[in-house]
Formats: structure tokens, C-alpha cells, sequence
């Protein structure tokens, strides 16, 4: 019996009942789909995310070229407008930026003195990859660009970005040919950065207007306007010192960040290789129990055995003398009496001092 | 002898396909990375001109459903969180369907009243679930400016709404 024989033949549900229920149902999908993504990077969604953008990615860059190359043609002509002006400024500049030059070089020269000498470990120099932007994404809730390069380059999520002129954000989704660069503005952006008059640490918190705020900022009196802001590298996301922006107090009394990477367009990119040192060590291993790596020690040889034994032996002999007077002790810890001391009870002490090293740094 | 009257039937292909295909294409093209002068494109919410229209056209079961795809698109499009838009739109697509006998026929400058108050209702419905999400409230004055071009989208509603209301003969 087909249904509209049956008992139900002259029921007619309203079309605003089905279009009711339909947008019930789909509202409680969109509030499950909200609460289990929130842009997380190990959101399950993400696959979906890089799915949609390798395609629209494309279809935007087809856009972005002609903008482009409209760029490009109005620099050239104006180029020869403004060709006698801009030299006048360029000599301007580079006699001011001579004596910076000389320092610089002198301070590099120093510096490498100093990192030699004390044994530090310089950073390594950081690979980059150079992309367009072929996507802007503007608002207050979401402030994101496209670039068109991707894995298949090397890019990974959490790569920083920048411009010529400084820190423009990083990467949080990666496809074979496009990722998603998350800016600097962007309400969900966190950088940990650094004053650098002061050395004072601070977060940079965006807040999706075009100066982001500066947060946790730690002492009293640690950032006046002008102060340069840098990447401080805290938490191994970015390499310490990029050059990020100026402090300024906005309209609301807080302290705000004039980005660098505002003064061009954020038309070509360099994405900084970086690779945060969180990640040569897995999770698991940072939050494994102390003395975990005991088990993944090969056996002592028997050598190191007697030695174990024998340390332990004495400890446990010491342990059980019983403790002597301590006027009986003063004498033992006295410098005069030092050389008295047999050299079995002190091997660590030479007997004379080390000679200077013919290759010193005096 | 009376002549047959020709009945235009105006399906969904007319009044919702090819409206959210342009749609689409419109947001696509507005987040090409334009700066003059150091002004960008604006980046109104452009779905929301279909989520105040269609209900006002008539009830129908697929347009909600193409409105939330609408929303996931859009928050795969510009990076918010999955459902956030798609959520507000429905929001907005539920009021106008539930006040639909009120709106009908009703003068322009009501009908932009409404719009308008729509608007704010899902920007600020936008603006707290972002601030739960992300602990952090967005800047008002980056809200306003993305408001602003979403309410001069509202001649393109009008239009929608009067070129299909009395479309079909079926629902007049």
C-alpha cells in the first residue's frame, strides 16, 4: 500500500514547519561543528580546510595577477616621474646608513669574538622560501592570506613569515601548493616578543584591527613609545630578534604595536624554514617520568660495575662512621693545611697551576 | 476562445542556485589582495543579503541547507572557525521566516530597518562566539568597518526579494 493510501493521505505539514525544521537541524550540526573545530591546528576539519584552499587558491590568484601586474606597470612609469626625487633621497639615506655599516660590521666582529670565547652555539642560519599572496582575508574575526607555496617547498605549519621590512605572522595550514598564513592581527594570534631598550618580555595579542595589542608586559616603565618590539623566540615558535614593530599607546590607553611589515604591501613573502625546537622532541618524551631513560641505558661494563660498587661500598662505609668533633675538623679545612693532605684524599687538586694556554685570548 | 496563460515556475535553480553561486564568486573576488593607497577591498558578509531574503520569498527546506553550506564555505574561505557563519546565517534565516507575515509588503525603508537589525543581531553573535573562542574580543572598530559595507549590501536584497517574491503564481 503506497503511503498516500494509507491514513495519512490528507495530512499536509506547512512549508514553514520543514523549513523550520530544517534550520534546527542544521543549527545544531553548525553548533557541533563550532564546538569541535575553533580553528585548532589539530582540528579533524583540517584536511578539509587544505582541500578547499588548494582549489580556491588558484581561482584567487588568477585575480591577484592582473592587481599585480596593474602594480607593477604603475612603479615603472612612475618610476620615471619620480626617478630625480627618489635618487635625491637614496643619497640621503645611504650617507646616514654609512657609520651604521661601519658599526655593524665592527659589532659582528666582536660579537663572534664573544661567542667564540664563550662557547655558544650559535643559531643556524634559517632557510626561507619566497611566495605572492594570492588571497586576503580582512575583518574583525579573521585577518589570513593565502601564499602560494606549500609541503611540497618544505613549509610546514608554524613556519614565521616576513616581509621586507618584518614579522608578518606564520603558517597554521599547509597544502602541496598553498598555505594559509595567519597575520599578526588576527584575533587569534599570540607572539611572544621582547622591548628592545629594555629586554622586557611581553605577548602580542591581535585583536583584528591593524595594530595589535601588547599584553603581559612584564616591569613597571619597560615600554615608552617608540620602543622597537622584536621576536623574543620564548617557546621556540620564532627565531629571536625579526623585527616586528614600534610601541604606541592607542585611544583605549593600551599598548599597541605599529607593525613594520604595515609600511608596503604584503604582496611577496619569505617564509622562514624555521624549525621550533619543541619539535625535536616529542611530547610524549618532555612529559615522560624522571629517570624513564634508565631503561633505554645499555648494561654497565664490568668495569663501570666494580666502580658503581665501590662508590656505593664507601658511601655506605662513610655512612656508618660515626661523625667526628668538629674541632677535630677545623685544622682539615684550613688552607695551611692543604699540602699536609695525602693525595689519594684530594686527586682533583693539581699540583700546580695549569700553564696559559699559548693560544689565549689575551 | 480563451487563450492558454503561460505560467512562469520559478524553481530553485532561479532563486537560490544561482544567487549563492554569485555569492560566492563575489567573496572569492573581494579577497583579492588589493592596496591602494593603503585601503583594501572592503569584505562585506555578502551571504547575508540570501539569509534576509530568501526567507521573505518563500519557505523552502533546501535554501537553509544551501545557506549553511554558504556559512562553511565562507569560514573556510576567510579562516573563522567551522560553523560560525553558517550559525548566524540560520539565526537570521530562522527570525525573518518566523516574522515573515509581518514583513510582507512592507515599505522599503521597513524592510532595511530589519535587515539592519538582522545584521547586528549576527555580527554580534559572531562577535561573542569568537570572543568565547578565542578569549580575546575583536576590535570594535574593525567590527564597524565590516559592518558598515555588509548594510549597503541591501539594495541587492531588495532586489532579490522583489524580482522572486511574486515570481511563482503558486505562492502569491
Amino acid at each position: 500500500m503506497a503511503f498516500r493510501d494509507g491514513p495519512f493521505e490528507n495530512i499536509k505539514v506547512p512549508l514553514v514547519w520543514t523549513a523550520a525544521v530544517t534550520v534546527v537541524v542544521a543549527a545544531v550540526g553548525c553548533v557541533l561543528l563550532l564546538i569541535s573545530d575553533a580553528r585548532a591546528q589539530n582540528s579533524p576539519y583540517q584536511p578539509v580546510r587544505a582541500g578547499v584552499e588548494s582549489v580556491s587558491g588558484p581561482v584567487g590568484g588568477v585575480f591577484a595577477a592582473p592587481v599585480r601586474w596593474f602594480g607593477h606597470a604603475s612603479d615603472y612609469v612612475g618610476g620615471y616621474f619620480f626617478a630625480v626625487s627618489e635618487n635625491r633621497r637614496l643619497k640621503r639615506e645611504l650617507a646616514e646608513l654609512q657609520p651604521w655599516r661601519d658599526q655593524a660590521i665592527a659589532l659582528k666582529n666582536v660579537n663572534a669574538r664573544y661567542e667564540a670565547m664563550l662557547g655558544i652555539r650559535p643559531e643556524p642560519p634559517v632557510a626561507m622560501r619566497t611566495a605572492r599572496s594570492i588571497s586576503d582575508t580582512r575583518g574583525p574575526f579573521s585577518n589570513a592570506r593565502l601564499i602560494d607555496v606549500g609541503s611540497a617547498k618544505g613549509v610546514k605549519v608554524g613556519n614565521p613569515v616576513i616581509n621586507e621590512h618584518g614579522l608578518v605572522g606564520r603558517i597554521v595550514g599547509t597544502s602541496p601548493n598553498i598555505s594559509r598564513m595567519l597575520l599578526l592581527t588576527d584575533v587569534a594570534s599570540r607572539t611572544p616578543v621582547l622591548v628592545d631598550r629594555t629586554d622586557a618580555r611581553a605577548l602580542l595579542t591581535g585583536d583584528g584591527s591593524g595594530n595589535p595589542r601588547l599584553e603581559f608586559v612584564r616591569g613597571a616603565g619597560s615600554v615608552q613609545a617608540g620602543d622597537r618590539i622584536l621576536s623574543s623566540g620564548d617557546g621556540g615558535g620564532f627565531p629571536r630578534g625579526v623585527p616586528i614593530g614600534v610601541a604606541a599607546k592607542g585611544i583605549d590607553g593600551s599598548w599597541r604595536v605599529k607593525l613594520f611589515s604595515d609600511r608596503g604591501a604584503i604582496d611577496y613573502v619569505r617564509v622562514m624554514l624555521f624549525e621550533d625546537f619543541g619539535q625535536l622532541i616529542g611530547p610524549d618524551d618532555l612529559n615522560a617520568p624522571p629517570l624513564a631513560a634508565l631503561d633505554t641505558v645499555a648494561a654497565a661494563t664490568p668495569a663501570q660495575a666494580a666502580a658503581i660498587s665501590d662508590a656505593a661500598a664507601r658511601r655506605a662505609a662513610a655512612a656508618a662512621t660515626p661523625p667526628a668533633q668538629p674541632a677535630a675538623r677545623t685544622p682539615a679545612r684550613s688552607p695551611a693545611q692543604s699540602p699536609a693532605q695525602s693525595p689519594a684524599q684530594s686527586p682533583a687538586q693539581p699540583a700546580t697551576p695549569p700553564a696559559p694556554s699559548p693560544g689565549g685570548t689575551e | 476562445m480563451r487563450r492558454p496563460v503561460a505560467v512562469r515556475v520559478v524553481g530553485p535553480m532561479q532563486w537560490i542556485v544561482y544567487p549563492a553561486l554569485i555569492t560566492v564568486a563575489a567573496t572569492i573576488v573581494l579577497q583579492t589582495p588589493v592596496e591602494l593607497f593603503g585601503l583594501h577591498l572592503p569584505e562585506p558578509v555578502i551571504p547575508m543579503v540570501l539569509a534576509f531574503a530568501w526567507p521573505l520569498i518563500r519557505p523552502s527546506v533546501l535554501a537553509p541547507l544551501v545557506l549553511a553550506g554558504l556559512g562553511l564555505l565562507l569560514d573556510i574561505l576567510t579562516y573563522g572557525p567551522l560553523g560560525l557563519w553558517a550559525l548566524a546565517f540560520l539565526v537570521i534565516y530562522s527570525v525573518v521566516l518566523a516574522s515573515r507575515s509581518f514583513l510582507a509588503g512592507q515599505d522599503t525603508a521597513v524592510l532595511f530597518v530589519w535587515y539592519a537589525a538582522c545584521c547586528g543581531l549576527a555580527f554580534l553573535l559572531a562577535y561573542l562566539a569568537m570572543a568565547v573562542i578565542t578569549g580575546m574580543p575583536a576590535s570594535l572598530i574593525s567590527l564597524a568597518l565590516q559592518v558598515a559595507p555588509t548594510l549597503l549590501l541591501f539594495p541587492f536584497a531588495h532586489r532579490l526579494i522583489e524580482r522572486f517574491e511574486d515570481g511563482d503564481v503558486r505562492f502569491r
